[in-house]
């Protein structure tokens, strides 16, 4: 059983990263529950999403203690870095996160998820440079279910939208590749 | 593809709701089931006979739930515990004019306006009937996405059926959650059995009169033992529970809804600690299901009652067992949702407390 977190600023796509991460794992015949956060929000604040996916029957779906976590901003790491997991490792968008981790037994992994848009032509695509580099480095779906569960959502969106997502997810999972985490 | 869906439990209940024939739901918002009565809205108006209604207030909402379905209506309402408070009244009068109902109640943290985290605060008004006189209401306490769909359809099978108001009894983090689910197939109105009670115009026909004013002490106290009598039938027909490890348990641990969930986690992991435990959930809160649980007592003299409130079931569990075996009791209420570890901890420590380890 694997719980990831999904965190960011509301607008980031962070609540989509997790939605498609769980409907590919769904597919992929795993036993998955996706739970968004729900307080007292507002525009602007924070939004998270926790998904576990297991091949048992899954008991909490709360991450009292994420295995992973794809932090979108900083005040995202504040907030979980206390909580994961021992061992556990945290998936960072350098463009927004510098911070170091005060954890030593934490794996920090860094991608520019910006500057990789910005080089794809759109800025919107972060959350899926991200959700590509950690189906990458985690290998708990593939990228084809990633894809399959988006447009199982998205239904009738255009077809340059969809391709611009794949792109982004490839980007992010070949940064993850070719071992280039800076 | 299979017919698995990705689906947030306030739209199973509402997708589920509309397939079992609901065609009429009002209601009033309040947080966090704002999502059942948004999707209700866009689902009525794409059925050529489904009526959605914003009403002016929590009671307004269930008077027009009572007079959709005095006209014949598989009709529903649906709010969070204080708007479940305002709605007493109204379901004290579906269950004296023998009127089939669902209500959704997406338990928050209380009393007061608490807050909007998940809770079971709300149980003993649930399952006491909730408004005044001498009523019950089914209560109905899904634990997990596709038991939203099961006892959703239910829920309106039940109402029809013994002609009674029927609550589900979920919680804001269910109605939050996605899960897989499989949908029931939509049934056909039209083969529902007939209504012979309903008032849909005496044209032809002699008339007819549902009320709840009787002023005549006989004629109400006989009213009262009919509806005493048809909760005796509910209580023997629709008892329901869950029972998981409880073969070989020497203890066994008794919650409902998002706590069973997390309990059962718990039990799985004193199960690999080696101890025999089990977990009892009643899926029927009323009718609560004291036989299975008076009968589990000839095996075990310990019992863990977890609820996310300061003790309410509790009640039923003790009048269940009569004091046949030891009913211990641990409760996380305000809207705190616990892990699978701290249940374990606390199961384990009861258990050597009770030097259960011993043969």
């Amino acid at each position: 059983m694997k719980k990831t977190v999904f965190a960011g600023f509301g607008g980031q796509g962070v609540l989509m990263m997790g939605y498609v991460f769980a409907v590919a794992a769904m597919r992929d015949g795993r036993e998955v529950t996706y739970l968004p956060a729900y307080g007292a929000e507002m525009r602007g604040g924070t939004a998270n999403c926790t998904v576990v996916v297991s091949d048992e029957e899954i008991f909490s779906p709360v991450a009292s203690s994420p295995d992973f976590a794809v932090i979108m901003n900083k005040p995202s790491l504040l907030k979980y870095e206390g909580v994961m997991k021992e061992g556990g490792t945290i998936l960072l968008n350098s463009n927004h996160v510098s911070r170091e981790l005060t954890r030593d037994d934490l794996t920090a992994i860094r991608i520019p998820a910006v500057d990789i848009a910005r080089k794809l032509g759109s800025e919107r695509i972060i959350n899926m440079i991200m959700l590509g580099a950690f189906v990458a480095h985690t290998n708990t779906t593939s990228l084809d279910s990633i894809m399959n569960g988006l447009s199982e959502i998205v239904k009738g969106k255009k077809a340059g939208i969809m391709k611009l997502n794949r792109k982004g997810l490839d980007e992010g999972a070949e940064y993850i590749l070719k071992g280039d985490l800076r | 593809m299979d017919k698995k869906l990705l689906m947030r439990g306030s739209q199973v209940i509402g997708e589920t709701a509309i397939r079992a024939g609901c065609r009429f739901y009002a209601g009033y918002p309040i947080t966090p089931q704002n999502e059942l009565p948004e999707f209700m809205s866009g689902a009525m108006a794409d059925l050529e006979d489904g009526t959605f209604i914003q009403a002016e207030s929590e009671l307004a909402a269930i008077n027009m739930v009572l007079g959709a379905s005095m006209a014949g209506a598989r009709a529903m309402t649906s709010s969070s515990s204080p708007g479940i408070s305002l709605k007493q009244e109204g379901i004290s009068f579906l269950a004296a004019s023998e009127l089939p109902a669902v209500i959704v109640n997406t338990m928050r943290g209380g009393p007061g306006l608490g807050n909007i985290a998940p809770s079971q605060g709300d149980y003993f008004q649930a399952t006491r009937g909730g408004g005044h006189g001498d009523y019950r209401t089914i209560v109905l306490a899904p634990a997990h996405g596709q038991e939203l769909a099961d006892l959703t359809e239910k829920a309106f099978e039940y109402a029809d059926r013994y002609r009674t108001p029927v609550m589900i009894l979920a919680d804001g983090m269910m109605g939050q959650m996605m899960e897989p689910v499989v949908l029931p197939d939509p049934i056909n109105l039209a083969e529902l059995p007939p209504k012979p009670w309903v008032l849909d115009g005496a044209d032809g026909r002699p008339g007819r009169l549902i009320k709840s004013l009787i002023l005549n002490t006989m004629e109400m106290e006989e009213h009262n033992w009919k509806l005493a009598r048809k909760y005796e039938i509910i209580s023997r027909e629709i008892a329901a529970a869950e029972t998981y490890m409880t073969e070989d348990a020497r203890f066994v641990v008794i919650a409902y809804g998002t706590a069973a969930r997390i309990a059962k986690g718990g039990i799985k992991r004193a199960r690999e600690m080696g101890l025999k435990v089990g977990l009892l959930r009643p899926v029927t809160l009323y009718p609560f299901p004291e036989r299975v649980i008076r009968e589990m007592s000839r095996s075990v003299k310990d019992f863990l009652v977890f609820e996310m409130n300061t003790g309410q079931m509790l009640d039923d569990v003790k009048l269940s067992l009569e004091g046949r075996s030891t009913v211990h009791f641990y409760g996380r209420p305000g809207g705190v949702v616990s892990t699978p570890d701290e249940i374990a901890k606390v199961i384990s420590s009861l258990y050597y407390r009770q030097h259960l380890e011993e043969d």
